[in-house]
C-alpha cells in the first residue's frame, strides 16, 4: 500500500489513521448500543490512543544527532503546523479554556488574542532566522550569536525555569484525565501519563515527537468539533455555530439582564466545594478595563514569542521559507480550535440557564435538579454544586456552582450526547496533555543535553554518548516533573500563564535583539537574561506575599515588568561595553538572508 | 547601498507593517472595547466579542501568510532565495 519514502507518502498515511480512528468511533458506538459500559468505553479510547502512539514514537527511533533534535529539518510545512498546534494546545487549551470563558468572558478571552496574536511576532520577528542559523535548540542561537558559555547557560537556565512550571501542569493534566478515564488514584494516574508521554519521545527524540504530534493533533480536533457542532445542531442553535450563535449570545445577555447578577455572601460561599464558581460575570459584554485586557493579551504574546518549544518545532522545516509559512499553518490549525471554544462555552451556558429548554436548570425546583442523572455524576465527581441560599425552593443563577473543567467534559452529557461522545474528549484532552508535555521535556532535556554537556562539559563527546544522555535527562527531568505534579501546588491555568511571563521575562529581547540589533553583545544579553528573569520572579513573588504591584501589573502579567527589565539592562550594558567583533556581525547579516549556508553546520 | 542593505531595509519596512496591523488588531481596538461593543459586528455578534473570539485571530493567520509572501517576494528580488524547493 505504501512505496517510497516516508515523508512523500504524509498524507496517505495520516489520511489512513484518520480514517482508522473514525472508524474506531463509529465501532466505540456500536458497542455502546450493545451494552459496554461508559467505564470500558473510556478505557478502550485512552488506550487505543496513546498505544498509537508509542507505536508511532518505536517507528520513529534514531541513533542521528540532527534526527534526535531536528527531525532530520525534513517536516513539511502543513504537518509541522498540525505538529506546532498539538505541541501548542496543552490540556489548558482544551480542558479549561472554554471553561474561563463561561465564567470570566471578556476578561479571560486576552488569552485568545494573546496566544493567537503571539505568532505575528514568531512569524515576523525570529522562527525564520533562527532557522537560518542553523541551530539545535534556543540556547544554541543564544550561545553562539553572543559568544560565551555564560550567555548560553543563562538561556538555558530561563528555558529551563519557564518550561518546567508548564510541564509539571501538563503532566497533572494527563494524570487527571488518566486517573477519571482509567479509574486509578491521581497519584498513581500520574506515572502512567508521564510513561505514555516518554514513549513518544524517548527513541526518536524530536522525530518521534513530531510524528506523535501530528497523530494527536488529529485526534484533539475531532475530539473538540465534533461535540460542538452535535451540540449546535441538536439544540437547534445552528448548523455552523461559528457563524449562527449571534442569537444564543444575546439570548444569554437577556437572560443575565432578567435574572441579574446576584452577589453571595461571605457565610454562603463557605458552603461551595473548593474550584467551583458561579456566573457572576457578563458573557459578551464588555467586563474588563481596556488595560487589564491589553496587558494580559501582550504577556501571553510576548510570551508566546520566547518559549523555546513552540520555537524549537520551527527548526524542523526544510528551509527558511517553509518556516514562515509553517508558521501560518500553525496558527491556522489554533485558530479551529481557539474560535471554537468561546461557542462551545455559549452553547454550554445557554442550555444550563434558559429555562425555555428542556436542559436548562435554573428556574426548577432545587429538589428536581439534584434528581437529574447528569448532576449526580458530576456532584460526585466535585465539579457541580447547588444550594438553596435564599430558601424560596428554586435554582437561581446565583445558586449554581461548576468547575471550569466541567464546560468541555459535562456538556456534551447535559445535551444528552451518546457516552462515546464523552469517552472522545478524554482521548482528545489526553492528547492535548501529552504532546505539550512531550515538547516541554524535549526542550529542557534537549537544552542541558545539547547545551550543557555537549557544549560546556564535554565537546568531544561521541554522539551516541551524546543521544544516551539526552535520554536518560528525559526520564529524569520527566520524572521530576511527574513528582512535583503529584504535589498539586498550582491549578493548570496558573501555571501555565506564568511560564509565559518567565519565558518572556528572560528571552524575549536577547532573542529579538539578537536578530534585529547588531550592537547587542554578550554582556548586554547576559544582564537582560539574569535581570530580567530575577526581576520578573521577584515581582511575582511580591505581589504573590501581598505586594500591591503598580501600573496594574498582576500576578498573570508580571513579566511585562520583567522584560521593560530586561530591555533596558540589555540597550545599557551593550552600550557601555564593547562592539561585537566583525565576524559576530557578518554572522548577523547572514541570518538575515535566507539563501546560504546556515549559521551552524548539519552536525555540530 | 549594498545589495544586502537594500534587502534588509525592505524587510525591515514589511516587519513595521506587519507590526502596525498587528498592533491594531491585537491591542488598538481594545482600548475602545466597550464603544465598540455597542455595534453589531459580522454574524450578528457584538463587534468587540467577535473580534475576541474569531475576528482579531483570523486576521493574524491571514496577516502571516500574507507576511511570508511578501517576504518571499523581497528575497527573490534580490536573488536572496534559497535554492531547490520546499
Amino acid at each position: 500500500m505504501i512505496k517510497g519514502n516516508f515523508i512523500d507518502n504524509l498524507p496517505k498515511v495520516y489520511g489512513i489513521y484518520t480514517g482508522g480512528f473514525l472508524a474506531f468511533i463509529i465501532i466505540m458506538s456500536i458497542a455502546e448500543q450493545m451494552g459496554m459500559t461508559a467505564k470500558t468505553i473510556g478505557i478502550c479510547f485512552v488506550a487505543f490512543t496513546v498505544a498509537i502512539y508509542a507505536i508511532i514514537g518505536y517507528l520513529s527511533r534514531t541513533a542521528q544527532a540532527d534526527a534526535y533534535y531536528v527531525a532530520g529539518r525534513q517536516v513539511p510545512t502543513v504537518f509541522n503546523g498540525m505538529a506546532t498546534a498539538a505541541d501548542w494546545m496543552s490540556g489548558a487549551s482544551f480542558v479549561a479554556m472554554a471553561g474561563g470563558i463561561y465564567f470570566k468572558g471578556y476578561g479571560y478571552m486576552a488569552l485568545l488574542v494573546g496566544w493567537t496574536g503571539g505568532y505575528v511576532l514568531v512569524a515576523s520577528l525570529l522562527a525564520p532566522y533562527l532557522r537560518k542559523f542553523g541551530c539545535y535548540t534556543v540556547p544554541d542561537f543564544i550561545g553562539t550569536r553572543y559568544g560565551g558559555n555564560l550567555s548560553r547557560f543563562m538561556a538555558v537556565v530561563v528555558l529551563t525555569v519557564a518550561s518546567f512550571t508548564y510541564v509539571t501542569a501538563q503532566i497533572n493534566a494527563t494524570g487527571t484525565i488518566a486517573s477519571v478515564a482509567l479509574d486509578i488514584p491521581f497519584q498513581y494516574a500520574v506515572y502512567v501519563g508521564l510513561i505514555s508521554i516518554l514513549l513518544c519521545s524517548m527513541l526518536g527524540g524530536m522525530r518521534g515527537v513530531t510524528w506523535t504530534q501530528v497523530a494527536q493533533y488529529i485526534v484533539l480536533i475531532i475530539a473538540y468539533l465534533l461535540p460542538v457542532f452535535w451540540i449546535s445542531n441538536k439544540m437547534g442553535a445552528g448548523f455552523f455555530p461559528h457563524f449562527m450563535l449571534a442569537d444564543e449570545v444575546s439570548r444569554i445577555a437577556e437572560l443575565e439582564a432578567q435574572f441579574g447578577f446576584v452577589k453571595n455572601s461571605a457565610e454562603n460561599l463557605k458552603e461551595v466545594p473548593k474550584g467551583l464558581a458561579g456566573i457572576t460575570k457578563a458573557h459578551s459584554a464588555v467586563n474588563a478595563t481596556p488595560w487589564a485586557f491589553i496587558s494580559l493579551a501582550l504577556a501571553m504574546m510576548m510570551g508566546t514569542a520566547s518559549l523555546p518549544h513552540v520555537m524549537m518545532r520551527y527548526f524542523t522545516t526544510p528551509s527558511v521559507k517553509a518556516a514562515r509559512k509553517s508558521v501560518g499553518w500553525s496558527l491556522f490549525f489554533i485558530f479551529l480550535l481557539y474560535s471554537s471554544a468561546p461557542m462551545l462555552a455559549t452553547l454550554s451556558k445557554l442550555s444550563l440557564i434558559d429555562p425555555s429548554l428542556p436542559t436548562g436548570i435554573i428556574g426548577k425546583s432545587i429538589a428536581e435538579v439534584q434528581s437529574i442523572d447528569w448532576y449526580q455524576n458530576w456532584n460526585q465527581a466535585n465539579l457541580m454544586f447547588v444550594s438553596d441560599f435564599n430558601g424560596n425552593g428554586t435554582l437561581e443563577l446565583n445558586e449554581f456552582f461548576m468547575g471550569g473543567k466541567a464546560v468541555v467534559l459535562a456538556t456534551p452529557e447535559i445535551a444528552g450526547l451518546p457516552y462515546v461522545i464523552s469517552g472522545l474528549v478524554a482521548a482528545g484532552g489526553m492528547a492535548a496533555a501529552m504532546s505539550t508535555a512531550d515538547g516541554l521535556i524535549l526542550a529542557i532535556a534537549n537544552a542541558i543535553s545539547h547545551d550543557v554537556y555537549y557544549k560546556i562539559i564535554d565537546p568531544k563527546a561521541e554522539t551516541a554518548k551524546r543521544l544516551v544522555v539526552a535520554r536518560v535527562l528525559l526520564v529524569v527531568i520527566g520524572f521530576a516533573g511527574a513528582t512535583i505534579a503529584a504535589l498539586e501546588i498550582q491549578g493548570i491555568l496558573g501555571s501555565v500563564i506564568w511560564a509565559f511571563d518567565f519565558a518572556m521575562s528572560g528571552l524575549f529581547f536577547p532573542l529579538v535583539l539578537g536578530v534585529w540589533w547588531k550592537r547587542a553583545n554578550k554582556e548586554g544579553a547576559i544582564a537582560g537574561m539574569f535581570l530580567g528573569l530575577v526581576s520578573g520572579a521577584a515581582y511575582l513573588v511580591w505581589v504573590r506575599t501581598g505586594g500591591s504591584g503598580f501600573l496594574g501589573i498582576t500576578q498573570l502579567t508580571f513579566g511585562i515588568f520583567g522584560s521593560a527589565v530586561s530591555l533596558v539592562a540589555m540597550v545599557v550594558v551593550s552600550l557601555m561595553t564593547q562592539a561585537p567583533n566583525a565576524a559576530t556581525q557578518k554572522m548577523v547579516d547572514e541570518v538575515r538572508v535566507p539563501s546560504g549556508k546556515s549559521i551552524l553546520g548539519k552536525q555540530h | 547601498m549594498s545589495k544586502q542593505e537594500q534587502h534588509w531595509e525592505k524587510s525591515k519596512g514589511l516587519l513595521m507593517m506587519t507590526l502596525a496591523i498587528w498592533f491594531v488588531f491585537s491591542i488598538g481596538i481594545f482600548l475602545f472595547g466597550a464603544e465598540m461593543n455597542e455595534v453589531t459586528g459580522p454574524f450578528g455578534y457584538p463587534l468587540t466579542y467577535w473580534f475576541t473570539c474569531q475576528g482579531s485571530l483570523g486576521i493574524f493567520v491571514l496577516l502571516i501568510f500574507w507576511f511570508a509572501n511578501r517576504q518571499e517576494k523581497i528575497d527573490e528580488e534580490f536573488g536572496f532565495s534559497e535554492r531547490g524547493d520546499d
